[in-house]
């Protein structure tokens, strides 16, 4: 089925003189441009971009989508990336020429209505986060981690507090620690216990008068409630620190238990997997953070106040703020379809999400946990992780063998070998958009799977237009662009 | 027709077997003191047609640039979208995928990341360019954090004032907790003069240079004798460019740039009010393990097969975790395929088309303004397709651009706000969708103001 258009590069596919005409001619008395423009300056040759005709270049690009598996072709249980059915209305409606048409330098009365979008979607969130205020600013969880670590250590600095040291749990997602190293803080690991959850006298253990913040995701990475988690805030408080909270995993909680509640001082959404933002082949996301009062006056600048009644402007003279994380303000795209997410669920239908997202998973776990082990908790929240150690051991099929072969049955494999504290990890993520069919087509297949012979699992997948590719050579002899072949002189 | 596909039947059956009597008991693990008791205080929901009617009252209160004709600019420009750009991008196979985990079932995605490495790199004339970051002011931000980390024990980062204001905003965000310490340097006729950069530069100490190519007020720099000067003190050149203006400019490779930087929205993306943007980033070979983001690479599969899956993962954060070179997780995918999707449907001729159409018309109207309407040029430098004009007064700036408000223009974009020395002048913009019309109806309009003041 690969033709040439798909397993051609798009250089490959380049005749030059076959290019697309999207212009007219110019239309204006023109003057030479070395007249006006320095010669030392100007290109002395086109950039040497492909030329190819329009039927060309839509055959290759669509053959190339052919080639992946989505959410709208695929279940697609890729555990913490809440890979669920975007409605189409969200698509539909944030592309209306009155959004996508905005210059961000037009003046403010010219933008009335997203900004009273935008600044009930920061209401939206915050009372979902139970939290004060709100910045959309960040372009995603990521970013949002940092612009909450940065606020972290403004407010400190304005108190007079020297702390240096963020806490992070082991089964933490690899940004945390990242994201506190760029925001200057010496990261610190907190164990997890037997039960897959922090582990509390290790936590008493590692605070003190430097902790700046304690960063927790919950549900954790192995799909659990920290139930603990008022206790632990109440710890990082006693000596003096935040709690922030990951919202990866929001999707398990809407409207059942909010993270200021629990005690956190600030949070992260990620609306590209709770609020159903496409996931676009890795982005574009947005990381909106909510945080408590004290925490307030140091959001990035500018924040969407509502000045007079249905009167939005943006309020730049903030001067506690950590400053600017980004040009502009924010993924618009992105945070419309949250808003038109959140408007069309409602307070009842998140809720509901929530509890289809819990059900659908543990429906799975229970289902599953009797051909792969689940080595934490007979019940999850949104997510569980299954331990192929045994299998592994027994057999020689291993974590990925398994994720490769699920590919062979038409199911997008599950997030493997993380977290790190289960061996032979396959994390698993239904979401609340897939039938009970569609799980129980999956659990068949898993049990399959199991029963296959160990070499053709091993050389899984069988039926994709590639397998297995040889990683080690890509970082060994990194080959990152095309380079057009030399052509011998010799003929 | 229902968003969750489950029957009351179905989820009575599932809680059977999962052996629970409701979906609440499911939730146990949560203590009950810290659950809501109460329904979120949230509007209650809308039907698909109701939410479509609020949208699109809320769009219609909003004066958006297919009403009204653009000159502004400032970083976001109002450049044509070919309709292929977006029916790929608009594919639910590239829509709806996410990071190439699993490189068997991504190629699509895999290989449309590694065209646009390769088009960045055609485009720029660097080494290597990743999966594209955030925007382009944030990705200024990973450059100049590469060039300190190559740079060791050097402290000084010089960036000109005519370096986009938000972009060195977000610079010292992210530098509030390294050693480092940022520059501004002096540009008062609106470019850098390679004096004053000398000046700079003999103090010794700087680990790089940032520039602006053209920079922030339109103007064309002298960007080879910039390089030269800071190769010569040792210290990196990061260059920010117009992906619009190398169909007419020389390439930030070929003047010596070492790490170069854009804002991809000119290349197929939707103004949208500030994002989802493109964060462009490409670098000399030399820098290549200090790349933040994603990385394509080419491989072959076990059938011998080319392909393409993510590599130099050791650079990354869920590898690396606190070490990594960045904290960014995935790239800008589908705002990366776009800008694949445009440079390739346009080809080196049509980027010259444009490139030539922005500069012809931005100097057709300069003329206008200055020649004939009597506005002056706020600075005499050669501009590639964005120039200040002064009026009397910040009140006149105000007046003329209110004015032309009421007349359906966004006529340009006040300096004032970031240069309180240029309060009385502002940048106009012009892209290859204006018209000849256009203009000369905003430099009537422009007159009849200032004559009725």
């Amino acid at each position: 089925m690969r033709n040439r258009e798909a397993t051609q590069l798009i250089f490959e596919l380049s005749q030059p003189g076959s290019g697309e005409e999207y212009l007219p001619a110019v239309g204006v008395s023109e003057v030479e441009l070395a007249s006006l423009l320095p010669a030392e300056e100007l290109a002395s040759h086109l950039p040497p971009l492909p030329e190819v005709s329009e039927p060309v270049l839509i055959r290759h690009f669509i053959n190339l989508s052919q080639q992946n598996m989505s959410v709208d072709t695929h279940f697609y249980p890729l555990g913490s990336c809440t890979m669920k059915y975007n409605p189409k209305r969200n698509d539909r409606l944030a592309q209306l020429p009155g959004f996508q048409n905005l210059h961000p330098y037009q003046p403010e009365d010219t933008v009335q209505g997203l900004l009273k979008a935008l600044h009930c979607l920061q209401e939206m969130l915050a009372e979902i986060a139970g939290m004060d205020a709100v910045t959309l600013q960040p372009a995603a969880g990521a970013h949002g981690e940092l612009t909450a670590l940065l606020i972290a250590a403004a407010y400190f600095r304005h108190r007079g507090e020297h702390r240096n040291t963020v806490l992070i749990p082991d089964v933490a997602h690899g940004t945390n620690p990242a994201s506190a190293a760029m925001a200057g803080f010496r990261t610190v690991e907190v164990k997890s216990n037997a039960h897959g959850l922090v582990d509390l006298d290790d936590l008493q253990g590692k605070l003190n008068h430097q902790t700046a913040v304690f960063m927790i995701t919950n549900p954790n990475t192995l799909g659990l409630f920290e139930t603990q988690i008022r206790r632990i805030a109440d710890m990082v408080h006693e000596v003096g620190g935040l709690v922030y909270m990951d919202g990866a995993n929001m999707n398990a909680m809407l409207g059942i238990v909010r993270p200021g509640d629990c005690g956190a001082d600030m949070m992260h959404f990620n609306p590209h997997k709770t609020f159903s933002g496409p996931h676009g082949g890795g982005g574009p996301g947005a990381g909106p953070v909510a945080v408590k009062k004290h925490l307030a006056d140091f959001l990035p600048i500018p924040v969407i106040m509502e000045r007079s009644p249905g009167r939005f402007v943006l309020d730049d003279n903030r001067p506690l703020s950590i400053g600017k994380v980004r040009s502009f303000y924010g993924n618009i795209g992105v945070l419309l379809r949250a808003y038109a997410y959140i408007r069309t669920q409602g307070p009842e239908g998140l809720s509901r999400v929530s509890q289809r997202a819990v059900l659908n998973a543990n429906y799975l776990l229970s289902q599953v946990r009797n051909i792969i082990p689940v080595p934490y908790g007979t019940r999850c929240m949104h997510e569980f992780v299954a331990s192929a150690l045994k299998i592994k051991t027994s057999r020689g099929i291993s974590a990925m063998d398994i994720a490769k072969r699920l590919l062979d049955y038409g199911f997008h494999a599950p997030t493997v070998y993380f977290p790190l504290v289960v061996k032979e990890a396959l994390m698993i993520e239904p979401t609340e958009t897939e039938s009970k069919a569609t799980l129980d087509a999956f659990v068949e297949v898993l049990r399959l799977i199991m029963q296959e012979p160990a070499e053709l699992v091993h050389e899984a997948p069988h039926t994709t237009p590639i397998s297995r590719p040889d990683e080690v050579q890509a970082a060994r002899k990194p080959i990152l662009k095309w380079t057009p072949v030399e052509r011998s002189s010799a003929g | 027709m229902a968003y969750l596909p489950q029957t009351e039947h179905e989820v009575r059956a599932m809680l059977a077997a999962i052996g629970v009597p409701d979906v609440d008991s499911l939730f146990a693990a949560i203590p009950p003191d810290l659950r809501l008791k109460r329904s979120l205080n949230l509007r209650p929901a809308l039907s698909e047609l109701e939410l479509t009617q609020h949208l699109e009252e809320l769009a219609s209160e909003n004066q958006a640039t297919h009403q009204f004709t653009c000159f502004l600019g400032g970083g976001v420009y109002d450049h044509f979208i070919p309709a292929v750009v977006d029916f790929v991008a608009s594919r639910s196979e590239f829509y709806t995928s996410y990071t190439p985990y699993q490189p068997e079932v991504s190629q699509g995605n895999l290989q449309a990341f590694f065209e646009y490495q390769t088009l960045i790199t055609q485009l720029t004339g660097m080494d290597v360019s990743n999966a594209s970051l955030y925007d382009g002011a944030s990705a200024l931000a990973e450059a100049v954090l590469m060039a300190l980390g190559a740079q060791a024990g050097r402290r000084r980062v010089l960036i000109p004032e005519n370096v986009h204001p938000e972009y060195r905003a977000v610079v010292s965000t992210y530098l509030q907790h390294v050693a480092a310490d940022i520059v501004v340097l002096p540009a008062p006729e609106g470019v850098l003069q390679p004096q004053t950069l000398h000046h700079a530069l003999e103090q010794g100490d700087t680990a790089c240079v940032v520039i602006q190519q053209p920079n922030f007020f339109g103007c064309v720099e002298s960007a080879g004798r910039l390089a030269e000067a800071t190769h010569q003190a040792g210290a990196i050149l990061i260059a920010v460019i117009d992906p619009i203006s190398l169909g007419i400019l020389r390439r930030p490779g070929d003047f010596g740039a070492d790490i170069v930087v854009a804002e991809g929205q000119s290349l197929g993306l939707p103004m949208m009010w500030g994002g989802p943007y493109l964060g462009i980033l490409a670098c000399r070979e030399t820098f290549l393990r200090r790349l933040p983001g994603r990385l394509v690479g080419q491989t072959v599969d076990r059938r011998g097969n080319r392909c393409w899956v993510l590599t130099l993962q050791t650079r990354e954060q869920h590898i690396r975790r606190e070490k990594a070179t960045s904290n960014i997780c995935t790239n800008q995918g589908l705002m990366a395929l776009r800008a694949t999707v445009y440079l390739a449907a346009m080809g080196p001729r049509g980027l010259r088309r444009v490139a030539e159409a922005c500069f012809q018309k931005a100097h057709r109207l300069h003329r206008q303004l200055c020649e004939d309407a009597g506005f002056k040029p706020l600075f005499s430098a050669p501009f590639f397709k964005e120039f200040a004009v002064q009026a009397g007064s910040s009140d006149e700036v105000a007046a003329l651009l209110e004015g032309a408000e009421h007349e359906g223009f966004f006529a340009g974009l006040p300096l004032g706000r970031w240069y309180p020395q240029h309060g009385d002048a502002f940048l106009i913009a012009v892209t290859e969708k204006r018209t000849e019309q256009e203009m000369d109806h905003l430099v009537t309009i422009l007159n009849n103001l200032r004559q009725t003041r």
